[in-house]
């Protein structure tokens, strides 16, 4: 008896022993998953198509985002990624209050239309509070005033063909070897006709702040922060993310996050 | 239920090993028949799931490294207080510190929590690197990871589910009935001197453990990880009611993991005190040892 209890003592020890150093060691062994393109990350990759796709069938295509009381709202909208977008285009249109701002919608359009913001402001609006929620885990609740993108794409006629809406944004956000970065993001046609989805100008009953995004911030109110481009000036209809970006469909997507962004 | 239990262990006055009989002659030891106790199903699940919690974890880690602080409520305090948990580093007059504040205490964690690494080479995480996938900061690789073994786990719960309803594990090990909260004390107290019964069947302590896990941690686990999904909760807002917000539910999501830890730790040591070569045959090849003295039964081995 004494024998197995050594045994056992010796079989504790040890298993302590190989468990902290695989521990130790362990994650070093997995950071080959950090690379984009790795096979192996292209396989776990797939599981995001998946949550896509069983998200697009479970949910509604007009299911609403929940939306809050006014008792809610209890801090102001906390900025995050770009705050401060450097480029003389943005600086002369933030100078002159953004009068001569425009909103594009071009691509695969009956016509390519155009908006300045007093137009977009005039339009039928919308009020939401909702709860922004970033990809790093937090979240905040904010009221969010815009006109709906799902009419002005119907103002510009999508044709059939078709399939996503990329939005270009003022803000470089990174500076790379090859010259500035700007931010980018897309989605699909559900998304940007959802009613929810809107160009928002207001935050909390003010003109949209520059660190927010002004003059104009995209909302889709069912994904994550990532998903709701600041600065944005110009509305792309295309059939294929690839030409843009590293082609992912996003500046994020395109550095390892998934381009749906609803989980 | 009771009757059932009496017949795996010896009663009362049965010769059970003791230590002089073991001594005296070691090579008779008896021996209980070897029972087929795991089907196929709970074996193939059992080892899906050490697989899938190893990665959730670290790759959880990871993710919770982005913001490494919990709330209660639906959106995280910036101009007002509603946190839980905060991990992060302070500036001190003797340089830097890991710093780890629970429910308002706060805790110096230089080393582990906050501030990890070396003298030369600080790092100021949450969890150091040695428990995260990959080991330095990458968020998005960390959801990735996380969610293909989130579908692979909830897949092999399905699975478990069915095949344990089908093939009567559940009812036989899992699901407590009466008679195994009466034997409840008896089988704490035989924990507590580490007396352990190889039976034919669960005891109730590990019917109740079994049970927590997939009855109250797993679903838990998997409906708070859904409601941080901004979509599922479009889809399913009584999410949101059901745990009082989407931080809230966050940080459930976290307490659950760190019971998860819990029970893995003890697993593992009850696993070791059982012998583990017998408990690992059983969950390998489905064949398990019994205690001296557990009636033989059809389709046993000696």
């Amino acid at each position: 008896m004494s024998g197995l209890i050594m045994n056992r003592r010796k079989l504790l020890v040890g298993s302590a022993a190989l468990g902290s150093s695989i521990a130790l060691a362990g994650c070093d062994q997995f950071n080959f998953l950090g690379q984009r393109g790795h096979p192996v990350r292209q396989a776990l990759e797939q599981a995001n198509v998946l949550t896509y796709r069983a998200q697009r069938a479970l949910i509604g295509d007009q299911t609403l985002a929940r939306e809050y009381a006014a008792s809610e709202i209890r801090q102001g909208m906390k900025p995050n990624g770009s705050t401060q977008p450097t480029t003389p285009e943005y600086t002369f249109l933030k100078m002159q209050n953004f009068a001569s701002y425009k909103l594009t919608i071009k691509g695969m359009v009956e016509r390519e239309v155009s908006f300045s913001l007093n137009e977009l402001r005039n339009m039928p609006a919308r009020s939401q509070i909702t709860r922004h929620d970033c990809v790093e885990g937090w979240s905040c609740i904010a009221k969010w005033t815009g006109t709906q993108l799902g009419p002005l794409l119907d103002m510009a006629g999508v044709k059939p063909e078709a399939r996503y809406c990329v939005y270009h944004c003022f803000d470089n956000i990174q500076k790379s070897l090859s010259g500035e970065i700007f931010y980018y993001e897309s989605s699909d046609l559900v998304d940007a006709y959802h009613p929810q989805t809107i160009l928002s100008y207001g935050l909390n009953d003010q003109v949209l702040p520059v660190s927010n995004g002004a003059p104009v911030r995209l909302r889709i109110e069912r994904a994550l922060g990532y998903k709701q481009p600041k600065y944005l000036h110009t509305i792309e209809l295309v059939d294929d993310l690839t030409p843009f970006g590293m082609g992912k469909g996003g500046y994020w997507p395109d550095n390892g996050y998934d381009w749906y962004g609803g989980i | 239920m009771s009757v059932d239990s009496s017949q795996e262990q010896p009663a009362g006055g049965e010769p059970r090993p003791s230590a002089d009989a073991s001594s005296q002659t070691p090579v008779a030891r008896p021996k209980g028949p070897l029972v087929y106790r795991q089907s196929i199903w709970t074996r193939l699940t059992h080892w899906v799931w050490v697989i899938c919690l190893f990665f959730l974890l670290l790759s959880g880690l990871q993710i919770f490294n982005a913001h490494p602080a919990l709330y209660i409520g639906q959106q995280s305090g910036f101009e007002f207080d509603n946190s839980v948990l905060r991990i992060g580093a302070v500036n001190t007059p003797q340089g830097p510190r890991g710093q780890t504040t629970v429910f308002g205490q706060t805790f110096d964690t230089t080393g582990v929590l906050g501030m990890s690494g070396t003298a030369e080479a600080p790092a100021y995480v949450g969890f150091p690197g040695a428990v995260t996938i990959p080991s330095y900061r990458d968020l998005a690789t960390g959801r990735v990871v996380h969610f293909f073994f989130g579908w692979l786990m909830v897949a092999a719960l399905f699975v478990w589910f069915l095949a344990s309803f089908i093939n009567g594990h559940l009812k036989r090990d899992i699901l407590p009935r009466g008679g195994d909260l009466k034997e409840l004390p008896r089988d704490i107290g035989d924990h507590a001197r580490l007396k352990l019964h190889h039976g034919r069947r669960y005891s109730p302590l590990q019917k109740l453990s079994y049970f927590a896990v997939f009855f109250v941690l797993f679903p838990l686990i998997v409906l708070t990880g859904l409601t941080m999904s901004p979509g599922m909760d479009a889809a399913w807002p009584w999410l949101l009611d059901l745990f009082g917000g989407r931080q809230t539910a966050r940080t459930i999501h976290f307490g659950t993991m760190v019971l998860l830890v819990l029970f893995f730790i003890v697993h593992i040591l009850m696993v070791l005190l059982a012998g583990p070569i017998n408990e690992l045959r059983s969950m390998i090849t489905g064949w398990y040892r019994t205690s001296p003295g557990t009636p033989a039964a059809e389709g046993d081995k000696p």
